[in-house]
């Protein structure tokens, strides 16, 4: 049994952390969420020898030990607890080569804690072209430790990472600055009133807003012969440790790294001047948007015909192979199409999160925040609100939790409620299968329908962030601070790192949703009360009696199928959406794609696939489905005012979870869920009324 | 000594005081503290945010947080 060592990887955004994640744990990677609360949780393994395994912690990206975000509180939370099953035996720190002295702010806190913190300096085959010296060896004596270059691109340096994380006892764990000498009053009196513990630990409980320090912070600040701080007074003393914290950095680096500084422009400065351009800028940005979408739009149909195709086939082969049965069935027409209508998702989903990993890993996302705040300041956002806005092309749930980065409460409180406006992937599958059905395949027709419907979905979030910042009085002093990175090559190896496992997640998430629902309408489906399903075969045959032009059996079904509980439920609800151009199937679509979006295709698959016997497409189904007096069920009113549904309404049970969790009320979700819905209903309705 | 946001882009300056209690952490956190060089490299399209470099890090910040933070010339 090899030993294990727990290995906690930190460091700020853009050093390149997670990159060098990738590198160690390779596709050995466990994501999860930490518990009760939305943060990504990352584990990956990482074979060191024969004796020995480290489990890696990919820690969320902070600068520092403060705490100013939730991300931010976890890293704490977990360092300064000894007893989370999460404490590591020993931290890694990552830092940029180019930007050696601010990763070296955080190193110095995270050695404060007493954990053998390693350096690891990322990047390094930059060190060259950017005239970059560094005396390792000095460099490990003036800190205390090991220190590792590496680079995650060029695959270097990670052997002798290995050795010294074997080598781990060997590092030294003591603190190389002293938070007392910031006030020795101050730090005297805590170091004489708790003298068995660490006063930096304590300095952090007393600072930080971390849960589960509340115990023991209150067993700290509440004792009686220690003097407490006005929080005015703690924030001054924290602006103290840090200038103080850089003044040792900068001794260290003075004797430790030379930088010659390269006479030409660089790459980056001329990238800067044209893509934060008050012209091209902007038009270098919404071309991109464009891009992205048109090419979803393309890259995709071929390989989602190809898995409508295949299921329907898989479907019917089961059928006519499997002994016949309820079993049989529950297979063929439940679970095969309800998991069709989650498989199918895939190719879109992918290309999605392919181009935002990649406009991610370049370093261009900062450029459009910073392009964008003064307008989007307008409406009540901020420049940050520009990547929940846009990943919530993907999916509004990261999307919402990316709004952390939002300093101002309000901003960040109105960027929650409009993001679910953007059009998700969930959204995707709902307007392809329709557009194709409704719109004509003649030019671009349909790329721009799918185009004005994304515009449509951006254009809602703005005039309800507008709505939401004129009807809120209260405005507070915003704070905006925003690192911009130099620009970078993408990792072809992190991007499709991050498609394969978003799209994993998302397709195992919403796959348990789809497939249990599924199950769920197919009994329904199957099932129906009184006579009038129990007898439907004598019912429709005596109807028929004379008639012998007629299909007896489909008739039969059809009989069955409006009589079963799902029928009755569905006529029940048929006179409310009747003036939406909706009939009691499409009813039953709406109520099931309450719990997610992406159930409407899934669930009109598993409807048709009871009502029909026929070897036929889930496209093809809807295209025959006709109403009661014979015209297309699915003509361009009803498609318009279905898709225009789809983009207001809220039906994503996970969305209204996650806002509560962020939001800590359920106030905000429900305000949104009512107010969503209704719009999308006024609008159908105006809609399909006047296009009828 | 003038504050930040009136520095002309490109013109080197160094940090010289600010108002600590109307600064975020964050902001000295990422080397935004006395003594440091200052450049304003771009101003945003309608004049804000302002993109700086200060000492090796690359930031951005809004004009409003600028008025608070006092900057000297460099000759």
């Amino acid at each position: 049994m090899p030993q294990t060592l727990k290995v906690a990887l930190l460091g700020s955004p853009n050093t390149g952390k997670t990159s060098v994640f990738n590198t160690l744990s390779k596709l050995n990677q466990k994501v999860g969420n930490y518990p009760g609360i939305t943060v990504e949780k990352k584990e990956g393994g990482w074979i060191l020898n024969k004796y020995c395994k480290a489990k890696l912690y990919d820690f969320p990206g902070c600068y520092s030990l403060n705490a100013n975000s939730i991300d931010e509180s976890i890293v704490i939370e977990t360092l300064l607890n000894k007893k989370d099953p999460d404490h590591p035996d020993v931290a890694i720190v990552v830092a940029d080569v180019e930007n050696l002295k601010r990763s070296l702010l955080f190193f110095t806190q995270i050695k404060g804690l007493k954990i053998p913190t390693i350096l690891a300096i990322n990047m390094a085959d930059r060190m060259k072209k950017k005239g970059i010296e560094i005396d390792v060896a000095l460099l490990e004596k003036e800190l205390d430790t090991k220190v590792v270059l590496v680079s995650a691109r060029k695959n270097t340096g990670f052997d002798r990472l290995r050795r010294v994380l074997l080598d781990h006892k060997n590092i030294p764990k003591k603190e190389i600055f002293d938070i007392s000498k910031i006030d020795s009053g101050y730090f005297g009196n805590l170091k004489k009133t708790f003298p068995k513990e660490s006063i930096y630990r304590l300095w952090l409980l007393i600072t930080q807003e971390a849960n589960f320090t509340k115990l023991r912070r209150k067993r700290v600040t509440d004792t009686s012969d220690f003097q407490t701080l006005s929080t005015t007074s703690l924030k001054k003393l924290q602006q103290k440790e840090t200038v103080q914290r850089y003044v040792l950095i900068n001794d260290v680096l003075k004797k430790t790294l030379v930088i010659n500084p390269s006479k030409a422009t660089s790459f980056g400065a001329i990238l800067d001047r044209i893509l934060i351009h008050k012209v091209f800028g902007y038009v270098i940005f919404f071309a991109i948007l464009m891009l992205i979408f048109e090419s979803i739009y393309d890259f995709s149909g071929i390989p989602m015909d190809f898995i409508d195709g295949s299921f329907t086939q898989l479907s019917n082969w089961i059928k006519s192979n499997l002994p016949i049965g309820n079993l049989t069935n529950l297979i063929a027409e439940g679970l095969i199409p309800g998991i069709g209508g989650v498989v199918i998702f895939i190719p879109q989903i992918a290309l999605l999160y392919f181009f935002l990993a990649l406009l991610e890993e370049s370093g261009y996302m900062p450029r459009v925040i910073f392009l964008m705040d003064k307008g989007l300041r307008k409406f009540g956002l901020s420049g940050k609100s520009v990547i929940p806005l846009v990943s919530g092309t993907a999916c509004a749930i990261p999307a919402v939790m990316t709004t952390r980065n939002i300093e101002n409460w309000r901003e960040r409180l109105i960027t929650i409620l409009v993001t679910p406006f953007t059009t998700c992937a969930a959204r995707l599958p709902v307007y392809a299968i329709l557009i194709s059905l409704v719109i004509p395949d003649k030019g671009f027709y349909q790329s721009l329908t799918l185009m004005g419907l994304y515009l449509i979905g951006f254009g809602a979030a703005l005039l309800m962030a507008w709505i939401l910042h004129k009807s809120f009085m209260v405005d507070k002093k915003s704070f905006f601070v925003i690192e911009m990175p130099s620009y970078k090559m993408p990792l072809l190896k992190n991007v499709l790192y991050t498609v394969w496992e978003k799209t994993r997640t998302f397709i195992v998430e919403a796959g348990k949703i789809i497939l249990a629902i599924s199950i769920v309408l197919w009994v329904l489906a199957t099932n129906g009360p009184g006579q009038n399903f129990k007898q439907a075969e004598e019912i429709v045959t005596n109807q028929f009696v004379e008639d012998t032009t007629i299909d007896l059996k489909a008739q039969i079904q059809a009989h069955k199928l409006e009589n079963s509980y799902i029928g009755i439920i569905g006529r029940t609800i048929e006179p409310a959406i009747v003036p939406l151009g909706f009939d009691w199937k499409i009813g039953i679509a709406l109520l099931s794609s309450f719990a997610a979006r992406e159930v409407f295709v899934g669930t009109l698959a598993t409807i048709y696939s009871v009502d029909s016997d026929r070897q036929e497409t889930i496209k093809m189904k809807m295209a025959n489905e006709k109403r009661g007096d014979g015209t297309p069920l699915f003509t361009l009113a009803t498609g318009i005012s279905l898709m225009l549904f789809y983009a207001f309404a809220l039906q994503c049970m996970s969305t209204v979870a996650v806002v509560k969790k962020e939001t800590k009320t359920w106030k905000w979700p429900m305000i949104q869920l009512f107010s969503m819905t209704s719009l999308a209903y006024l609008v159908s309705l105006s809609v399909f009324q006047i296009l009828q | 000594m003038i504050s930040l946001d009136l520095l002309k882009k490109k013109q080197p300056a160094v940090i010289d005081q600010f108002e600590i209690e109307k600064l975020p952490l964050k902001l000295i956190e990422m080397g935004c503290l006395p003594g440091n060089e200052i450049t304003l490299l771009h101003s945003a399209p309608f004049k804000d945010p302002i993109y700086l470099k200060v000492d090796q890090s690359h930031l951005a910040i809004r004009r409003e947080m600028a008025k608070n933070i006092f900057v000297r010339l460099k000759p």
